[in-house]
Parts: C-alpha cells; structure tokens; sequence
C-alpha cells in the first residue's frame, strides 16, 4: 500500500503526469516501447540488480560480463536490432550496469575510421561476438591532449609490419574499459613511425588476447586498474605493448595509409573526426548525465514528503522536510534543472541531425558550431546535474550517504561524467575560443552562426523590470542572461587584446584570460538554455496543465540562476540592488508553487522501483519498512562476524585488565 | 616499490619556496615542540609492525571492519603500555593508527566512557566504568533513530517504569523508533546507552539516557528481546559497523538510568535534574572537532592535488615547447590555490574555538556562563560553514586531478566519503546555520531596542547609530583597500551587517503578513541562512587576519598575507553579489579584485608546493599514490594496480564460465 503521505501528494497535481512522461519520451507511442522494453529487462532475474550494493568487485564484474552475454539471447528473443526502436532503452533498463559497452566503441572507431576493406573483415567478427573489442586511448601520462601520446608503431617494410611499443612507463595504456580482463582486441592509438620520421597519433587494431584460452598474446601486459569510486563493474584496463607486431593491414585506413614500401598517403578530410567526437558528447548527455539527475530528484523528493522532522507549528504532527522552505531551496533548482538540460539536449540532438545531414552532403560549415555548442554544454550539463545529484545526496541526511539510498552510486557514477570525453575546464575553453572568434567576426560586421549572432547586437540598456511579476516573463530574465553573455565574451576579449598589443605574447595572454574565459563560456550555455526553455515552453501544448507547470520550471530555473550569481548580473548596473530584490522575492515564491507539484513532477520521469534500486525512493514510499528489511540482507548479517571469534573475544576476555 | 629518488618537478618546487616548511608546520601544530612530540608519536606508530597491512582499498568490507578491530583492540592497549594520556597526543596515535578513517571502538572511547563520567552516578561508575575502561564492557551511544535526527525531541523510543519489579522496559514501538547508525553497534558492542522517552506513572518525562545491556557477555549473542544487527553498506565508513537496535519489552533494572541528574525513585517518583547547560559544552567541543577536521581533510585534498600537479604534464602553453606542468594553468591555480588558502584559514579557526572552549570552559567550572550562547551559536555555524566548504574543496580537489583522481588510488575518493558525512552528523548543517541565525536574530532584536551586543557580533551595534539615515546600514561607503586584509574584514563585517539586517527585515515582514511566527521563520529561512554565512565568513576572515600579527618569521609572515588576501579577495570574487548590491565595492572595484585574485595566483606558485608540505602529512596517512612525497606518482600506480582483486588470476573465472560458451555458440 502507498504511504498516505506520498499518496496524498498525488492527490493534487495540477496537470496530468501521463501527458508528461509522454512529453519527456517524444509521444505516448514512444513511452509504450519504452515501458515494454523495461518491463522485458526487469523480469528477467539475470538482470537483477537487488544485490549490487552487497557484490564485491569480484561479483560485479562477473555479473557484468553475464547479464552482456545473456543480453544478446535476449535481444535475440524479442526480436530486438540495434536499428530497431528498443535499442536505445536497453541500456537504460538496465541502469548501465553491463559490460562490453567499449566493444561497441571498438565497432564504431571502424565503421568510422576504417577502410571498406576493414570494416568487411572485422565488423562482422565483432557483431558475432567472435573477438571482444577495446579502446585504447588515453595513457597514464596523458589524457585529453592527443598529440602527447607516448606508444609507438614503427613500419618495418622488410615484414610489412608495425612494431607496437610502449617506451617508457607513462606512455601504458590506462583506463580503457573492457580491457582489463575481457577485450581480446583492442584500437591502440600510436604515434606512427615510417623510416625514422614521425607522422603524428594513428589508430591500429592489436591483438592482445589469444582467442583460444584467453592468455595474453607475446609482447602484451594487460590488467585491470584498481577499484574506482564506481564502475566496479567495468574491467578498466592497463596494457603494456613490448615490440608487439601487426600486419600493415591493421592501421585503420580510411583518411591515411601506409603502402607497402612506406610510403604515406593521406586522403579525404579528417573533419569527420570531430564529428564522432560530438556525437559522443551529445548522446552521453541523456543516459549518463540526465537519467541519474532524475533519479536522484526522485528519490529525494519523495524521501522528502515521507520524511518528517520537527515542528512547523506547536502542536502539530513533525512537518514534512519538503515544507521547509530550505529543503525545497536545495531540491526543486534540481528538478527544474533535470526538466531544462532535457530540454537542452532536444535542442542539441535536433542541431546534431541537421549537421548530419549536412555533412553526408560535404558541407562541414556547421561544424564549429556543433562542435563549440556540444562541449560546452557537455561541460555545463555535466557540472551542473553532478552537484545536483550530490545537494539530492546531501538533503536525505544520514539515510543518504547508506548505499541503500541508492544515491551515492548515482552519484559516484555521474561524477565521472566530468572528465571523460573531454575535461570539462578544457571543453569550456574550446567553446571560449569559438565564442571570441565569433564575437571578432562580429564586431567586423562579417557573419556568424546562429546561437551567437546576439554577440554582434551589444545594448547597453538597463533591465526593465519594475516589480517582482516582471521577473516570471521570459523576455526580461532571457535578455538578462544575453546582457551576462555578451558582456562576458566582450569584456574578455578587449582584455586579450590589451594583452597582446602590450607586448604579450598570444598563448600567454591566452593563459592569462582562462579564468575569465570559462565564465564567458559558461554564461552563453547558460543564455542558450534558459532562452531555449523558454521558447520551448511557449510551444508546448495548454491543455492538460504541461504548459503552466512547465513555465514555472523554467522561471525556477532561469530565477535560481540569477539568484546564486547574482554578482554577474549586477556588475556594470545591468540589474539594480532594488531589482535583485524583487528576483529574490520572485524565485522564493515559486519555491512555494512548484513544491505543490513536485511529487507529480518526479513520478513523470516515470522510473520503476527496480530501476530507482533505492530504499528511500519507491513509488509506494513505505521507506523505513524497506530500509529495515534491505540491512537485514547484508552479508555483514548473514553471518557471524568472523572478528568475533578472531579479535573481539580476546578483547572482551580481559586482555586489557592485566595492564 | 623500491626507494626513489624524489622526482625532479616537486625537487625543482621545494628549491624554489621563499620559506622554510618547518617554520609553518610548527605554527600549525602550535609550536616547535607539539610538532617534536606529534612526530614522535607518529614514528612510534609507523614503525609498528603490528600495525601494518594490506592496502585497504583491496579489501572487503568484512575485511576492513576486521583489521580495524585489530587495531582498535592494540591501539587501546599501546596507548596504555606507552602512558598517552593527553586528549590530543592520543587523538594524534589513533589518527595515525586508523589513517584518519573512523573505528569501531570511536562510539566507546568517545562517547560510551565520556557518558559515564559525566551523567552517571558514583555507584553507576563503580558497576560500570572500570569494566569498560578494560573493554569488558564495549557500549556505543544510541540516539538516532530511523525516522528521527535532529529533533530529538521526535525519538519514540520508550522507557516504561515498572515499580512492581523496579525495572525499566524498553520498546522500540514503530519502525521508525528502531535506532540506526550508531557506530560500533552492529557488531562490535555489547552493550549501549540507550536515549529513550521516560514514561512513570502514567507520564511522559521526556528523553533520558539508560544502559543497556544487547549481547551476552561470553557468547557474543544477542540477548533475549533484542534485535541488533549492522545497518548495511553505505558510501564511507566501511571499517565502522553502524547498526540498528530493536528493542521488545526489554527489561533493565532501575539501578541502569543514568541518574547523576534526572532520577526515578524506586516507587516511580520523577525527580527533575537541576538545568543543565554543561551539555552545551559538550556540543562546542564536538563542534570544534569537526572545524579542525574540515581544515586537515581539505589539507590532505590539497596536498593530493598539488603535488600531483606538479607532477603531471600535459598540453601546450607554448607552441613546440615540452609540455608543461599542469599546475602552470591559471585554470587550475584558480582551483586549487584558493582551496588552499582556505585550508589554512580553517586551521586557525579551529585553533581558535578550541582555545576559546578551553578558557570558557574554565569560567563555566568557576559558574559564568555568560559567553556560552554565543560561542554554541558561533560553532554550530562556523561547522556548517567549514564542513560544506570543505565538503566541495575535497571534490574540487579530486575533479582537478582529472582521471586518476577518480582512482581510488588518488586516496582522496576514500576523504571524501569520510568526510562527508560531516555535513549532517552532530547536528545538519542547515540546522546549524538556523540556530546561528536565531542568535543573530535576537542580538539584532537587542540591538534595535537600544542595547548594546558584544562579541563576534559587536558590528551590529553600528546599526544602531545608522539608525537615523533612512538607507540599509550597509550602503554608507567604506573605502576598501584591496590589498590591506583589515580593510577586508570591515568589507566582510558591512555585508554580514547588510544580510542579518535584511533577513530581519523580511522577517519582520513575514510577520506581519503571517500568522505564526513559525511559519514567517520558515519563510525567511533561506534569507537566514544567507546571513549565518555571511557571518561566519566575516568571522574566518576576522580569524585569519589577526593571525597574521602573531607570525614572527618575516618569510612566512609574507606567504600567509597572501593566502589570506587571496582567501578574502576570492570569497569577494565569488559573492561580489552581496558586496554589489549592498554598495560595498563598485563593479569598477570588483573587476580590480577579480584581477588581483588573478595576480595572487601568480605570486602563490612558487610556494605552493613547499605550502601543502607544510601541513607535513606523512606517506602512509596521506594514502595517496598521487601526493607520495617523492612524486614518482606513475611508476607507483602501475605497482597498485597490480594488487588488485581483478587481477589475482592471469585469467578471470568469468571468460571460462560466460565468455567462452558464448562465443562457442555464436
């Protein structure tokens, strides 16, 4: 039975949840396969995840490796295809928690990197599971800065072989996934040697276990790193590469080549690399950096209702935690920030596929675009939903921090979001970059893409607003935000000019800015996300109450924004102190209303129990009933501690007493 | 590994530093002979063979609860046979024995032993504590419960007086009643001082404290009516058996109340304590425990993330230059040199409640108590403060390490699921903040009504006298010197000033509206919140300033101006909101401290390395591969990994029983 406390929240929506979820999925039709396929997954106990927070490494990584293969009869049986309209929930009804997720990389570095010739030979290989790819990247010296890589391949024409080395102990591979104790094949990106000279960073398929029994192939030193703060389930892998040889054939081929006498030739446009390097960013965004944000809301929110502690008014029951005003302060920007980024990666995919397009047609124009928007975002969006999972951590208290929560894996797993596939600090100075080249183009009156032609209308006004409703239109907080934008970019480019026609030289001058330069970045995601909540908003249908509720999300979000930088708005007197005032006024109020909905509002990220895998979370709330039985199933309670016998009885027999 | 030279990037930084290391550490440690003595005790510990093991990170839960027991159980006894009887000289042993990681004896030793001598009577003592003294008796401390924290007057446990046998039967009536987390209480204990509510002849007398006896003395089983149990994995902590307790018409004679205050007679007579304000003693000690465990935890982030900055190479500044040390960036100085500032700030502040407790402390034996409300109000603000600052400093500090930071052989993952948990125990920091804005409140009240308030508060007394303008207090100018720290701190006085004055305000107004004061409290809270921050940050500003003066090396003296500017100058930077919008600092001045910020970041490098030795964390507390002294960071990370239980077997288990069979198949 549902807790009366979390049912009566129900009671009270003012839209209605189902039109919701179905929004969130792309149509009611979309949210039927969905739940189907989630409903396949969950029944079938080889994917269970009860026990996860109970498994050692050991176990986690075994069950892994089981719910993968067991995955491809399943996928088998409903008659599932990686082109099929399922494919994509999979992964997120299974909460990630599979391996060989880096053999799908491994197939993708060779449909994109590869020759025709290549991808004939080794992708059906792949898709039959015959061989378990990797990818091996990033060493231990170095990580998102390619051109420092240390691995070797040298071409022996005399064999018609590259000799793969690892010269010294920085240069090991280090991180990739699968690699440790699955792959048997991995990509190695290697600098190329041809005849003494060096021809840059190449990706070459090595094989670096015998497909027979599994031992490591001659020349290869391979293992798994060491625990993590999460991914326990994923073998991330050390390889060390000792005169290692390849036939020519396996250096991917497709944009260069290494002719039998050694000769190099280069051919079409690498700018395609940048392109896959987009795509990852963006379709990470949903189920490694969105989904966990939701979950965590979810649970914290209904802990919250269910939660009680203290006294609103004397002689009242213990209010609700969600009634106070500061729990609602930490929680609801969340929630408001899971609906903007969801909306902000519609935004993004609808962009990508026109660049797609664009692109299958040889126009790369979109490219710099594309290319500054995604690591921007991928920086901002990361940022923001980690600290937004670890404030959901922090506002369940002590509950929180029990694994059982199922919050601190959530979070632990988010976090690493941060760093993988580009470091964040470095993804904003690359969107930087862009927005200062941009901004120059601008002011010299030459075009510019569409998100930052509002670079080249610099205003110099003062913000309208004249009482605190001012503050819920959109078009007063939006050109807010363009006034921090705009005022950011310039000020900092004015600052690098200063510099270098001081006599600076310009990469210094550059190091000098970075901090500034950051903030610019961020302040234009900021300005794009809010503005595109806003516009989206507008569109949404008005029946139901969708619209409504979702307006007051995006003011929530656009307000919170304002509220916790408020230094940024009101540098240069765009905004006034009295203004802030009314900003204030404005974001705590709405604090108010959307708590009213906020229970409806995670119910329509449309979670199940098995997914949400939390004692304090589920749908029915009964969160101490369930605290208590899952403790119980500890294996720290299956049996008699053995330090009883080893360390305490001795203890507790009077050693201490003879001193 | 084998003994390594110390790599040639951090040899390069110490020659560098424009101080002597030593000099600061003993300023740290309160002078040349703490230092003396503390590494004495290190040593002592360090060279132990019975205190060696295998790298925790390898072992299970099981595993680590086990060798923390061992240790626990010879710590005890060493403590003993070496005669440390200091509270500081044994917090440095046990500190150095668990690797600043909790234990399973922490809820005895802290606060079972502590317990008895304060609350029990002299017969109690005689039944109770030499046999706990001698860990005959293990108890822990059991207030939380389920479904209640911080408001302790929720707790639903129950204690019926049953005069016809003189006993007390104990209930744990509801789910949420069962207690839950106290350490030391799934496995460990065998018995517990039980918080419960005192129910006699019919009446509730409110919460007390009873000794509970929960497994069988020999056997270790739980006793008849008692569930007791480990309450599960959590993020941290995972050498501590936190446990649960249920109990079911469990009897306890009389005689186990603690009743040196409360008391019920053998016919059930209640006796009501005489007050009691010593508890809140208690509190401000704990409370500056977790101050001074905010400033070494962000310590040992910080000396992580610096060193291994230093260390680690990577990019391009300059074109066809070698890659350059990633410590070299202006984006990571500005991330990780204001943390360490912060660290040291945090330092002196915890130096100085625990001073203050101690000289307070004594006029509380002499019965003058009145400095007691402001100093509970200042430390249970300043621990929220401190702890939420170094809660996201250590993640700050592990997100700056990039990858290898998410190891957990980067050692900081393990400080931060063991310091986070700060954050909500001994009081949640939200609440906290609250209780300091309460007393903000009432001297503001006191203020307005004409009387004077003195203390960390006195800056509210100038409201009085503005009182006649008609403008926020704030909004007078005070000409701010950027580079003079006491200009700073009237900067950071005038905006707490603006903030207290402006949540009383609206909360002023909230009663006007509203019916009770309750709700328009609650509707202000965020506001309330803001301007217990405000204050505290005036506060470790103040703090750091005046420690200036003190510093007698000129070398030393001139790096910690600078760290305290850049602390000052960075909250300045990161809140120039406040400072704006109260007329404090024109945005003319806020761009010049941005700048300043920026050139502080400059000048700091240099001495950043020798600034994180300074803290002088030995190797094997700091557990970290990427802060080893000697840098040689990556050879030691392939020689970790090499442990791990993944790699016990060339081949794993798994391709045999999954991999195989599929691919045979397919």
């Amino acid at each position: 039975s549902v807790n009366p406390d979390l049912g009566s929240e129900r009671q009270t929506a003012s839209f209605c949840v189902e039109r919701l979820t179905a929004l969130l999925d792309g149509g009611a039709e979309q949210t039927r396969i969905r739940r189907a396929v989630v409903e396949a997954i969950e029944s079938d106990p080889v994917f269970s995840r009860e026990n996860q927070y109970f498994q050692t490494q050991n176990e986690r990584y075994e069950a892994a490796v089981m719910k993968a293969v067991h995955l491809q009869k399943k996928m088998h049986e409903m008659g599932w295809t990686e082109n099929g309209p399922e494919y994509k929930y999979i992964y997120r009804a299974l909460s990630g928690d599979v391996a060989f997720l880096l053999h799908r990389v491994f197939m993708r570095s060779i449909s994109v990197l590869g020759s025709d010739r290549q991808i004939a030979k080794w992708i059906p290989l792949a898709t039959q599971h015959k061989l378990i790819g990797s990818y091996a990247q990033t060493e231990l010296g170095h990580g998102t800065y390619l051109q420092g890589l240390e691995t070797t391949a040298v071409f022996d024409t005399a064999t018609q072989e590259f000799i793969l080395n690892t010269p010294k102990i920085s240069a090991m591979k280090w991180w990739p996934g699968d690699m440790g104790r699955s792959a048997t094949h991995t990509v190695v990106f290697a600098q190329l040697y041809i005849h003494g000279k060096c021809y840059g960073i190449h990706p070459f398929i090595v094989q670096i276990r015998s497909l027979q029994d599994h031992s490591l192939c001659p020349g290869v030193t391979a293992g798994d790193i060491g625990p993590k703060m999460n991914f326990e389930h994923i073998d991330n892998g050390y390889l060390l590469l000792k005169n290692v040889r390849i036939p020519r054939e396996n250096m991917l081929s497709k944009f260069c080549e290494v002719r039998p006498d050694g000769t190099y030739v280069r051919q079409g446009s690498q700018q395609i690399n940048y392109f896959t390097m987009t795509s990852v960013r963006i379709s990470l965004i949903s189920d490694e950096v969105l989904t966990p944000l939701q979950k965590a809301c979810t649970i914290a929110i209904r802990y919250s209702v269910v939660r009680r502690q203290s006294k609103l008014k004397p002689g009242e029951q213990e209010a609700k935690i969600l009634d106070y005003q500061t729990q609602q302060e930490k929680l609801l920007p969340q929630l408001a920030a899971a609906y903007a980024f969801h909306f902000t990666n519609d935004y993004l995919q609808e962009l990508f596929d026109k660049g797609y397009r664009e692109i299958q047609r040889k126009n790369f124009d979109m490219l710099p675009e594309l290319h500054a928007l995604s690591s921007g975002f991928k920086a901002m969006i990361t940022q923001h939903c980690t600290a937004g999972v670890e404030i959901c951590l922090r506002a369940c208290g002590g509950h929180g921090y029990s694994l059982l929560s199922g919050l601190p894996s959530l979070y632990t797993k988010i976090l690493a979001s941060c760093i993988y596939e580009g470091e964040n600090t470095i993804l904003l100075l690359q969107t930087a970059r862009f927005l200062i080249k941009c901004f120059m183009a601008a002011s010299a009156g030459q075009p510019v893409p569409p998100s930052v032609t509002y670079l080249a209308a610099v205003k110099h006004g003062k913000c309208p607003a004249k009482n605190k409703l001012d503050f819920l239109s959109p078009d007063i907080y939006t050109e807010a935000y363009q006034h921090v934008a705009v005022r950011l970019t310039s000020s900092t480019a004015a600052k690098l000019q200063d510099l270098i026609q001081s006599g600076v030289k310009k990469h210094d001058a550059w190091n000098q800015c970075t901090v500034q330069l950051v903030q610019a970045a961020k302040a234009h995601c900021h300005y794009i996300a809010v503005k595109n909540f806003a516009e989206t908003v507008e569109k949404l249908e008005t029946k139901a109450g969708i619209q409504k509720i979702m307006k007051h999300l995006c003011d929530l979000f656009a307000l919170h924004g304002i509220f916790s930088n408020t230094g940024a708005f009101l540098h240069d007197g765009y905004t006034s102190a009295a203004q802030m005032d009314m900003v204030t006024a404005a974001y705590l109020d709405l604090l108010a209303v959307i708590r009213k909905d906020a229970v409806p509002l995670v119910d329509a990220f449309d979670f199940t129990d098995k997914s949400l895998n939390s004692a304090l979370g589920s749908y029915d709330g009964q969160v101490y009933q369930r605290l208590y039985e899952w403790a119980q199933k500890s294996p720290t309670n299956q049996q008699m501690s053995p330090a009883y016998e080893r360390y305490l009885k001795p203890l507790l027999h009077n050693t201490l007493s003879k001193l | 590994a084998a003994a390594m030279s110390v790599n040639a990037d951090l040899r390069r930084e110490r020659a560098a530093a424009t101080f002597q290391p030593e000099l600061l550490t003993h300023i740290l440690d309160g002078g040349p002979e703490r230092t003396r003595r503390r590494k004495e005790i290190e040593a002592l510990v360090l060279n132990d063979p019975d205190f060696q093991h295998e790298d925790l990170n390898f072992l299970s839960r099981s595993q680590r609860y086990e060798q923390a027991i061992r240790k626990s159980s010879l710590m005890v006894m060493k403590l003993r046979e070496y005669g440390i009887a200091d509270p500081e000289e044994i917090y440095w042993f046990k500190s150095f024995v668990h690797r600043g990681r909790p234990e399973p004896l922490d809820l005895h030793l802290g606060m079972f032993l502590p317990t008895l001598l304060t609350q029990a009577t002299p017969e109690q003592q005689d039944r109770f504590f030499m046999p706990a003294w001698n860990l005959e008796i293990i108890g822990t401390y059991a207030q939380t419960e389920m479904g209640h924290g911080t408001h302790l007057r929720g707790l639903e446990t129950t204690a019926t007086y049953d005069p016809s046998t003189q006993e007390f039967i104990l209930n744990s009536p509801t789910v949420t009643s069962i207690k839950w987390w106290p350490g030391g209480l799934g496995k460990t204990s065998n018995h517990a001082i039980v918080l419960a509510q005192l129910y006699t002849q019919g009446q509730c007398k409110g919460l007390h404290a009873f000794i509970v006896p929960i497994r069988q003395l020999g056997t270790h089983e739980p006793l008849p009516g008692i569930t007791v149990g480990d309450i599960g994995p959590k993020f941290g902590y995972d050498e501590m058996d936190n446990g649960y307790l249920k109990m079911d018409n469990f009897r306890i004679p009389r005689e186990n109340m603690l009743m040196k205050y409360a008391q019920v007679e053998p016919d059930g007579t209640y006796v009501k304590p005489v007050s009691d304000k010593l508890t809140y003693g208690t509190m401000v000690f704990i409370r500056s425990l977790i101050v001074g465990d905010s400033a070494r935890s962000l310590s040992r982030a910080c000396t992580i993330a610096i060193r291994y900055s230093a260390v680690r190479h990577q990019s391009e500044l300059k074109p066809g230059e070698p890659e350059p040390q990633i410590l070299d960036y202006q984006t990571q100085q500005y991330k990780l040199f204001p943390l360490l500032a912060t660290a040291y700030a945090f330092h002196f502040v915890g130096a100085y409640i625990k001073d203050t407790y101690h000289r307070i402390n004594g006029d509380i034996s002499k019965g003058d108590l009145s400095e007691l409300p402001e100093l509970h109000a200042l430390t249970a603000g300043l621990k929220a403060f401190t702890s939420w600052t170094a809660n996201a400093g250590i993640e700050e500090c592990r997100m700056a390490c990039g990858g290898h930071g998410y190891s957990r052989c980067s050692g900081i993952p393990d400080i931060y699921v063991t310091f986070t948990p700060s954050c909500t125990y001994e009081g949640e920091n939200t609440v906290m903040m609250l209780q300091t804005a309460r007393f903000l409140m009432k001297s503001y009240t006191q203020v307005t009504s004409g009387q004077q308030v003195s203390g960390m508060v006195s800056y509210l007394n100038d409201l009085s006298r503005q009182r006649i303008q008609p403008q926020h207090v704030a909004a007078r100018t005070v000409t701010v010197r950027i580079n003079d720290p006491t200009s700073l701190v009237e900067a950071y006085k005038s905006r707490a000033a603006r903030l207290v004055e402006s949540a009383a305000k609206n909360l002023q107004a909230e009663l006007a509206h509203r019916k009770s004061k309750e709700d328009a409290w609650n509707r202000t809270s965020v506001d309330l919140v803001r301007a217990s921050e405000a204050h505290c940050h005036y506060v470790v500003v103040k703090l750091f300033t005046a420690k200036l003066a003190e510093v007698g090396d000129a070398a030393v003296r001139a790096v910690l101006t600078e760290l305290c500017l850049l602390y000052a100058l960075f909250g300045i930077s990161r809140n120039a909101g406040d400072f704006l919008q109260a007329g404090i600092l024109s945005s003319a001045q806020i761009t010049q401290v941005n700048q300043q910020v920026k050139e502080l970041l400059a000048v700091i490098r240099p001495n950043a390395v020798a600034l994180v030795d300074s803290f002088d964390f030995h190797d094997v507390h700091l557990g970290s591969v990427l802060g080893r002294y000697d840098g040689n960071v990556y050879e030691n990370m392939f020689e970790w990994a090499k442990k791990s239980p993944l790699n016990k077997t060339q081949v794993h288990e798994s391709f045999h029983k999954h991999l195989k069979p599929m691919q045979a198949k397919l």
